[in-house]
């Protein structure tokens, strides 16, 4: 499928490249030879019919033939319908992402791409996915317009801030691919720009394995990071302003009240216990919301999260 | 080829009534095309100035000659608007149409003459707001104004686009006017199929201005009470949408698109015949064409919009009307082409900017359909493929007619003829200038670089290189060209009424024409591209094949 590219187009790195390709190629080809046969007979008429002496003639009279009229709407109707119909079928095959398509949430901002992954990880200005595999895109904007742009896969769509729009790609080659933010977004437009990197399956579960816990950074910083990447901050809040559940500001070592009158000091059991198992104790005051994280997260990830917690003064 | 014995007439619309008040309180379409032209061709100046700018920065792949993004964003910005609004769309209908139109049709003036002189200054006062927001700090948002960026930028938005809007109203009181000349003003005898193809090209221009303009002026004007008030129609924070914008945007802005090329392939028909010295081929193909593609233009935008995420129906039947808009344009080069053969072919500048226009306007036709096509098109669309597009399609097929236009009717207009050696040099110029410059832009935009980058890979640097490159050559061209078109004025030799041996009706009053055009009502003796039966010799006098019926 993939090739290194040619004159005209960058390498064909997706399963829906070569079908855009080929229509490319057909509209191309068409169009060269039609703009030969127009321009050729234009050169030709000024050539063969000059004004030779500088004086002018009498010309011919032939201002009409309907035949000829019929002919040159005809033909082009015909040859752009075909196009018509080839575009929009590969355009709806852009369209409909295959169902077992890994989710992967796209996010523009001014002026840098962020990806979060089904597993929890997330990435900034790096998309990486598994090569042979769907991936679809769910994507929004912080801000205003953006547009997701891999020319390598022909694939683009615009990024918006008040609604979802999807995109989706199966990447046939493993490697680096470029990626463009093609609808101007202001002053650091021209640097919106990231990588695709295309994985084997197997180097991608290590890339996400890795990305789901990083060792090069302490513990509680993974924590915070968690924190955020796992919607915990959506319903707690670290300033003590109580949101959907309690804030986390000071929470280590204080006396937590519960809504069937019982009351502990918090350690780390009882914070592991509220993750794993949340409707075990409800705090007084609060609904029993909270989604239990069990199987999202593993044991160490409850450990920097206790980390980060403990750094919540 | 003017005659030996041709003299300057002793008064004429230039000298006659004289003064500086009389040109500014001017009721004159001669004069008011000739302001108009001046107008256009000061913002022209300053738009290419800022083409060659931004040229320069994209020489290399970083950020070198504009000090910043934001000064880079301006560029072209400002770039785009001013070509846009201030050049393109009123060029051909509002310079040379006012000029031309009422002698085409064998009248003193326009319809509304008052009204004429409206548009010219509102068109001014326009001017000056845009004017006034380059200096109080310009606009970053590109020419198309998109929200949410147009509603959150700092840069001075409103009087932008408040010039805009002004400026629109100028081109609805133009294309109104036209309408009504030609429904009106025509000379006894001139019916509607014996109309010159330029006179059906303006007027199927006028109806788009007269009905698209007010859809942009209350785009903008919505814009700006969003900017100014916050009524929340396109900002998504207030709940509003904003590709609601993109569509009511484009629904002018595609129509504007033949608003720009519909004169200009008037022009062409004109000249394409003179200088074939051939009747026109599918005369009523063409003008019905021009009809044509002005309604089916009403029904394209969405062609904008393919990759914003609006549906699939939608994009599907967006497509198939931008193939069928597509198919008028076709027909009209194909008469085009007919009509040089068996022709009497000569080469004067006029040609030569027709025979540019010919071979950049079906590059731009063919490039466009592969951005009908929907798959394709979600490669090529933001990238500099589209830049290229529509670079053919506006210079080299709009400004190429205007060239051909100014230099056909150069002559009636001054009385004076310019140099053919350096027209030809300079016409050669820009048509290399021009394929240099923007041809490579296919294959960079092919490739995969965007547009609106103030930097970009490196990887692209060698096409980009080539494109700045062509740009120097292409402003060496107009620059002779200011030069031997200035000097024309002083050193010109004299037209004569009729230089081209053209049988339309401009042709047969005296160069530069008297203030009410024609001595008298002039009559029709012969149609206007009768190159069969009548022509003019080298003496300015009509020689008939047979002798004239009356009709
Ligand atoms: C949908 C909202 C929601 C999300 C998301 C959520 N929580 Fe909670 N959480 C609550 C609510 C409500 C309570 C209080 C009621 C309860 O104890 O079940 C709570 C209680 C807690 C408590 C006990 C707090 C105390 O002061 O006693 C801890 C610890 C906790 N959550 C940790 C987390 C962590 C860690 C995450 C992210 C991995 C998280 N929560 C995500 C809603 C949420
Ligand atoms: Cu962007």
């Amino acid at each position: 499928m993939g090739n290194g590219g040619s004159f005209w187009l960058p390498p064909a790195s997706s399963t829906v490249a070569g079908e855009v390709d080929s229509i490319f190629y057909f509209v191309y080809y068409a169009s060269v030879v039609l703009f030969i046969l127009v321009i050729g007979l234009t050169a030709f008429f000024v050539f063969r019919y000059r004004r030779r002496g500088g004086t002018r003639q009498f010309t011919s009279g032939f201002s009409h033939s309907n035949v000829m009229e019929v002919t040159w709407t005809v033909i082009p109707t015909i040859l752009v319908f075909v196009i018509f119909f080839w575009g929009f079928n590969g355009f709806l095959k852009m369209h409909v992402a295959p169902k077992d398509a890994l989710q992967i949430k796209v996010t523009g901002q001014k002026w840098f791409w962020s990806f979060d992954y089904p597993s929890g990880a997330s990435s900034v200005n790096e998309i990486v996915a598994p090569v042979n595999k769907p991936v679809e895109l769910l994507m929004s904007s912080k801000d205003v317009i953006h547009s997701f742009y891999v020319p390598d896969f022909r694939v683009k769509m615009d990024v918006l801030p008040n609604r979802y729009t999807k995109a989706w790609f199966e990447a046939t080659e493993t490697g680096e691919y470029n990626l463009f933010c093609t609808e101007y977004c202001g002053t650091k437009h021209s640097e919106m720009i990231g990588k695709v990197k295309i994985l084997s399956e197997l180097d991608y579960q290590k890339w996400l394995e890795a990305a789901d816990f990083d060792t090069t950074i302490a513990l509680h910083e993974m924590g915070e990071r968690l924190y955020k990447s796992k919607a915990c901050v959506t319903c707690h809040s670290i300033d003590g302003t109580p949101m959907n559940g309690p804030s986390f500001k000071g929470i280590w070592g204080k006396t937590e009240h519960f809504a069937d009158g019982s009351s502990l000091t918090i350690d780390e059991n009882y914070i592991r216990e509220s993750i794993l198992n949340p409707n075990a104790k409800v705090v007084a005051g609060f609904q029993p919301i909270m989604p239990t994280y069990q199987g999202i997260l593993k044991d160490r990830h409850i450990d920097a999260i206790i980390a980060y917690l403990k750094t919540l003064k | 080829m003017s005659t030996a014995t041709a003299t300057f007439p002793q008064k004429h619309y230039l000298n006659d009534p004289p003064g500086l008040k009389s040109w500014l309180f001017t009721l004159d379409h001669k004069r008011i095309g000739l302001m108009y032209f001046f107008a256009i061709m000061f913002f022209f100046t300053i738009g290419g100035i800022l083409a060659m700018l931004i040229r320069l920065e994209l020489l290399t792949p970083q950020g070198d000659f504009f000090q910043s993004g934001d000064t880079y964003n301006q560029m072209f910005t400002l770039h785009g608007a001013i070509m846009i609004f201030l050049f393109i769309i009123p060029s051909i209908p509002a310079a040379l149409g006012n000029f031309v139109l009422p002698l085409m049709l064998g009248a003193k003036d326009v319809a509304f003459p008052r009204l004429n002189l409206a548009s010219f200054y509102i068109y001014v006062v326009g001017s000056i707001f845009c004017i006034y927001s380059i200096v109080t700090g310009a606009v970053d948002t590109g020419w198309t104004f998109y929200t949410p960026y147009s509603t959150s930028t700092t840069t001075s938005v409103v009087s932008m686009t408040s010039g805009v809007f002004v400026l629109g109203f100028s081109s609805i009181l133009t294309g109104l006017n036209f309408i009504v000349t030609v429904h009106k003003l025509r000379a006894p005898g001139l019916t509607w199929f014996k109309l010159p193809l330029f006179v059906w090209g303006l007027y199927a221009t006028a109806i788009i201005q007269i009905l698209a303009t007010p859809v942009l002026a209350i785009t903008l004007l919505l814009l700006i009470l969003e900017r100014t008030l916050g009524i929340g129609i396109f900002d998504p924070a207030l709940g509003g949408d904003p590709v609601l914008y993109q569509h009511f945007f484009w629904f002018y802005s595609h129509p504007a698109v033949y608003i720009m090329i519909l004169p200009g392939m008037g022009i062409i028909s004109e000249t394409v015949s003179v200088f074939s010295h051939k009747k026109i081929f599918g005369y009523k193909f063409i003008a019905f064409s021009s009809l044509g593609i002005a309604f089916v233009s009403f029904l394209v935008w969405g062609h904008h919009m393919f990759t914003s995420g609006q549906s699939e129906l939608a994009a599907m039947i967006f497509s198939f009307l931008t193939f069928f808009v597509g198919i008028p344009s076709g027909i009209k080069v194909f008469n085009w082409v007919t009509t040089m053969y068996k022709g009497n072919i000569s080469l004067e500048a006029p040609m030569l900017y027709t025979l540019s226009f010919l071979f950049l306007f079906c590059i731009g036709g063919f490039t466009g359909i592969f951005l009908g096509a929907l798959s394709v098109d979600v490669h090529l669309h933001d990238t500099y493929f589209v830049v290229a597009h529509f670079h053919y399609v506006m210079m080299g097929g709009t400004v190429m007619a205007f060239l051909a236009g100014v230099h056909y009717w150069w002559p009636k207009i001054w009385g004076r003829m310019y140099s053919e050696f350096w027209a030809a040099i300079a016409a050669f110029l820009i048509f290399v200038g021009f394929n240099m410059t923007f041809f490579t832009q296919f294959v960079l935009g092919s490739q995969g670089m965007p547009r609106r980058y103030y930097t970009y890979l490196d990887q692209y640097q060698p096409l980009h290189g080539f494109s700045s490159i062509g740009s120097w050559v292409l402003g060496l061209g107009f620059l002779i060209m200011a030069f031997y078109l200035v000097g024309s004025l002083f050193k010109g030799k004299i037209a004569g009424n009729n230089p081209w041996g053209a049988l339309s009706w401009e042709w047969s009053t005296t160069s530069p024409p008297p203030h009410h055009n024609f001595e008298t009502v002039p009559e029709m003796t012969h149609g206007f591209y009768d190159y069969d039966t009548v022509l003019v010799n080298e003496h300015g006098e009509k020689v008939y094949k047979e002798e004239p019926v009356s009709v």
